[in-house]
Parts: C-alpha cells; sequence; structure tokens
C-alpha cells in the first residue's frame, strides 16, 4: 500500500526535514566563515578550525568527555544487556515491577532531577567529585536506553535456538556468548553508540556531578555559549556532529551487512535440509 | 551442578542491574527527600543534615519529630515558585501539542512512503535524535537573534520592516522544545502507523468512505497509542527542561528546570532546590506511571 503517497504526504515528509536539517546546515555553513561575525558571510576559510586545536581548554574538555564517554557507554552496554535479558527472561521475580520502573523512569526524568539525586549521592557517601562521579552518572542514565534497545530486540528472538544449544549439553553462559549474543549484537552495538552519544551530548548531569578538572566539552561550550555565538563554537559542533554522523553512517552500513550475511546463511541451511 | 551455576546466572543477571539501578537511581532520590526537609546551613554540603541513621532507631523517631518542612512551606508561600510549576506545565503542553502537530503529518507520510526510501527516511529521523541537544539548541540562536538569519530573510523579503523579537522570549522557548523533541514524537506515531494494515482504508473506500472520514475513524485510532506515547516522551522531560530555557528563553521565562538550577547554582540553597525537585517529581509522577505502563504494555504485545 505505498501506491498512493500523497502531494500532502510528501509536502509534509519534505517541510519536516527541512525544519530538522535547515538549523544543523546554517550551523556547519557559518563554521566555515571568515568572518568573526557569525551573521556576515565573508567568504569561505576554515582558519576556526585552527584555532580549535590551539585552544588547550577546549583540547583537555574534549579528552576528558572522550575518556567519560567510552568508560561509561561500555559499562552501561553490559549492565544495560543485562538489564534488558532480566525483563525478558525472567518475567516473575520478587520487585519485578519496581526493577522496570527503575529501568523505563530514566528515560522521561527531567535531567536537572537526576542529576541533583546523584549530586546529593556522592557528597552525602563523601565520593570526591570528578571524573568518575560523572562516569557513574551516565552509566546510570544511558544503561535504561541500551536496556531499551537490547529489550526490543529480545522480544523478537527465537527462543528455540538456546534451547537447542541447551539441550545439547552448552552452559548457560555458553549459550549466552554462543547463540544470544551473536544474535543480538546489532542491537547491543547500537546501544553502545546511543549511550555513547547520549554521554557526549550531556551538559545537565554533568554539571551537578563533575568536580576540579573533570570538565566536559558540553559544560565547556555551554559557557562560551552564554557570551554569545563565535564561529570557534560552530567549528566544535561541526566536528562534533561530523563524528556521530560519521558513526551512525558506520554501524547502519555493519548491522546491513551482517544482517544480509545472516539472511543468506539462514537460507543456505534451509537449503541444506 | 549444572543446574547450580544456572541458577546462579540467572540470579546475577537480575541482582547485578537491580543493586545498580537501586543504588544509583532510588537511593539517591531518597536523599534528595531527606536533604528537603533539612535546614539550610552555610558549609560545605550546604545543609544540616535532617536525621542520621547512626542514632538507630530511638534516634529516628526523634528526627522525624524534628524534620523541617520549612522548604515546602517557603514554595508554597513564594508565588515565584508556584508560578515557575505552572508556567513549566503551561510551556511543556503547549509545546507538545505543536510537536504533535508537526510531528503526526511527518510521521504519517514517512509510514506511506515507498519501502524502498522508507529506512533511508527513519534513518534521517533518528539522526538528529543523535547529535547534541546543546548544539541543535544553540544552532537556533544565531537564527532567531535579532540581526539573525531569520530577520535578515524577513526584511530582505520585504516581509517586515523591524527585526522581530523572538530570542529570549517564550515564543523562541516554544520553537526550541518543538525541535529538539520532534524526533521523540515522530518515532513512536511512526511505528505505530507503520504496523497499519492498509487494505483498511481501501476496503473503507471501496464502500464509500470519504478519504478524510476514513483517516478519522480509522487511521487515526490505530496510532493512538504512537500518539500517548510520544506525547509522554516530550511532555515529561520539557516540564523539567533547562538548556532550552536557559539559552533560548528570557529572564521573564519561567521554568522549574531552571528555577532549581538557579537555587542550586547561584544561591547554593540546596535544601530548597531539593524540595524542588521532589514537588516537580510528584507532579510527574503520573505521567510518568502511565508512560512506563504503555512501555511494559508495548513489549508484553511485541513478544
Amino acid at each position: 500500500m505505498n501506491s498512493n503517497w500523497s502531494r500532502f504526504n510528501i509536502a509534509s515528509v519534505i517541510l519536516g526535514f527541512a525544519f530538522l536539517y535547515l538549523p544543523i546546515a546554517i550551523l556547519v555553513i557559518y563554521s566555515f566563515n571568515e568572518s568573526r561575525l557569525v551573521t556576515v558571510w565573508a567568504g569561505f576559510s576554515t582558519k576556526w578550525y585552527g584555532e580549535l586545536f590551539r585552544n588547550q581548554g577546549l583540547m583537555d574538555a574534549a579528552w576528558v568527555t572522550a575518556r567519560v564517554g567510552l568508560v561509561s557507554a561500555t559499562f552501561a552496554t553490559i549492565l544495560g544487556t543485562t538489564a534488558a535479558l532480566a525483563l525478558t527472561r525472567y518475567t516473575r521475580f520478587h520487585g519485578r515491577i519496581l526493577f522496570s520502573g527503575m529501568v523505563y523512569a530514566p528515560l522521561v526524568m527531567p535531567e536537572v532531577i537526576t542529576g541533583l539525586s546523584l549530586l546529593l549521592l556522592f557528597v552525602s557517601i563523601d565520593f570526591g567529585r570528578g571524573f568518575w562521579t560523572v562516569t557513574l552518572a551516565h552509566i546510570t542514565f544511558s544503561m535504561c536506553f541500551v536496556a531499551v534497545v537490547v529489550q526490543s530486540r529480545l522480544v523478537s528472538f527465537d527462543r528455540s535456538l538456546e534451547e537447542a544449544a541447551q539441550d545439547l549439553g552448552a552452559s548457560p553462559v555458553t549459550t549466552f556468548f554462543q547463540i544470544t549474543l551473536p544474535v543480538i549484537l546489532p542491537a547491543v552495538i547500537s546501544g553502545w553508540m546511543l549511550a555513547f552519544t547520549l554521554s557526549l551530548d550531556d551538559l545537565v548531569i554533568a554539571s551537578f556531578t563533575s568536580g576540579p578538572g573533570a570538565t566536559t566539552l558540553p559544560m565547556k561550550i555551554y559557557s562560551q555559549v552564554r557570551l554569545g555565538v563565535t564561529p570557534e563554537i560552530n567549528a566544535v559542533c561541526t566536528l562534533l556532529i561530523a563524528a556521530v554522523t560519521i558513526g551512525v553512517i558506520i554501524t547502519s552500513v555493519l548491522n546491513k551487512s551482517r544482517e544480509v550475511r545472516r539472511r543468506r546463511d539462514e537460507q543456505a541451511a534451509y537449503a541444506g535440509r | 551442578m549444572r543446574r547450580f551455576a544456572s541458577a546462579v546466572v540467572s540470579r546475577l543477571v537480575i541482582i547485578v542491574p537491580y543493586l545498580w539501578l537501586f543504588v544509583f537511581f532510588l537511593v539517591p532520590f531518597g536523599i534528595v527527600v531527606k536533604i528537603s526537609l533539612s535546614a539550610p546551613a552555610m558549609s560545605m554540603p550546604p545543609y544540616t543534615p535532617a536525621f542520621d541513621l547512626a542514632n538507630g532507631i530511638g534516634g529516628l523517631i526523634d528526627a522525624v519529630r524534628q524534620l523541617s518542612f520549612d522548604n515546602y512551606v517557603w514554595l508554597t508561600e513564594d508565588a515565584l515558585y508556584i508560578n515557575a510549576y505552572v508556567s513549566s506545565l503551561t510551556i511543556a503542553f503547549i509545546s507538545t501539542l505543536f510537536t504533535l502537530l508537526i510531528g503526526f503529518p511527518l510521521a504519517y507520510g514517512m509510514a506511506r512512503a515507498p519501502d524502498s526510501v522508507r529506512p533511508t527516511l527513519l534513518m534521517l529521523v533518528i539522526l538528529p535524535f543523535w547529535t547534541s541537544f546543546l548544539i541543535r539548541v544553540y544552532a537556533w540562536i544565531g537564527i532567531l537573534k535579532p540581526e539573525g538569519l531569520l530577520n535578515q530573510m524577513l526584511i530582505w523579503l520585504g516581509v517586515i520592516d523591524t527585526p522581530l523579537i523572538i530570542l529570549n522570549t517564550n515564543t523562541a522557548v516554544y520553537i526550541g522544545i518543538v525541535y529538539s523533541y520532534l524526533p521523540f514524537m515522530v518515532l513512536p506515531i511512526y511505528s505505530a502507523l507503520e504496523k497499519m494494515d492498509y487494505t483498511l482504508i481501501e476496503a473503507a473506500q471501496d464502500l464509500g468512505c470519504p478519504p478524510i472520514t476514513a483517516f478519522w475513524k480509522i487511521t487515526f485510532p490505530l496510532a493512538i497509542p504512537g500518539i500517548i506515547a510520544g506525547c509522554l516522551l516530550v511532555f515529561i522531560p520539557a516540564v523539567g527542561e533547562f538548556v532550552i530555557p536557559d539559552l533560548l528563553g528570557g529572564s521573564k521565562t519561567l521554568m522549574i528546570g531552571k528555577t532549581l538550577w538557579s537555587e542550586f547554582f547561584n544561591n547554593r540553597d540546596w535544601p530548597v532546590s531539593s524540595a524542588v525537585a521532589v514537588l516537580l517529581l510528584l507532579i510527574l509522577v503520573v505521567p510518568i506511571m502511565f508512560f512506563q505502563q504503555a512501555q511494559a504494555k508495548a513489549q508484553e504485545s511485541g513478544r
């Protein structure tokens, strides 16, 4: 039923995407502006990018952000995947309702509340604020996003594959790594990507939980944005957008080729029967 | 032996994430509630603890008697806070409505697109979701400010003579929220409409139903679960939004996230900001429960 993709449908899709992409496109274009005045076009230049790499504060913040992102995304993926397994595989255990509540609530929880409450936790147990507090905070909220992504893959998973492996004598752990993980891997990878970008992106929770020496890039950008729009910030933002876009495209291409291969293998298996 | 190992593994799969969320998500809320009942103090941390579990149960009962609800009384007495709550809810509600008005036609258009372009369209909706929130809000400053691109264009087109003041008003906040949260609205509606059986519409039209009636009688009701999920995904975080009202709104834009932030970072009043957080959470408990139920139901039906 695709024959009547009406004019109204096409127009709303085009307008919707124009709304979503124009602001970003303008920002990217103006990062190549020669002039310091961001609203006046004065010719093409990449000088603001050069300026960036000489800005030590910005470089330090970028390094902190990258480290927080890598560590928190990795732990969030492990915890989120186990949470997804717990939710889909074990439908009955004590406190399951509370557990699923704790998995879904952070998805919509206003960031100011999450940030404030985690900070108060760290202060009350006297945990020095810095790199690790930001990382712990990021693990906590991004593991819930990972859990939802992985869970949606797990519910459509054919469990008879696991049962077959266990009937043949594989332990639950072996079954997970040999059977389950390879099948849900695309979802786990997109979960990791999502956790990484959420961490890369976060301003509010990081501002609450961070301490001296652990200024993240969004915190740095925020403090400069408050002073006004500058071509340097446009340049930082463009680099971040480019990094994320490339990452998303690579994972989706990898997922697609994996999917194609899997389908071919399945067909071969059926044909050989 | 294997059964034992399997039992241990299944316990661990549940216990590890459970404990993590308990310690880093639930316990912190308890601490927020506790501090919201404490008196402010000029020290670090800037509050005197309301009670200490070290004194045992007897001490606890004693402490409960001394709990100070001053912070909450303070919140109800000062019109600033009440206005901030009301205006947050209003701004979030209006923005959610606009997001729905823009998001629904987009999602509908995507769902009816030919199979070959649909994955690309889906990816294009998800992509902005991956790019930084802060960056996307920042991008609008350059567009909306008085000498910004929107005004330049409108003046060049001859629509207006003097620049419109949009930045630092509530209008800019609406634009910011609609723009930032649009993918959250589009994705659930799209996934509801994508699964729809369009032969239903053909059947209705064959039976003489005009297209618009068919839309309201068939397509729209089928999209309702997606619409509810999308609205909750937009409304709940928008109520507590900080970045958008701070960067795009003006000094007159009152939103509770901003109030909490300034109580905390500028006034360094931790007990009051905790009380603000507790009340915000109480206001959002009902929509959050709705959201959680909708999520659980969606996962259940996917099985």
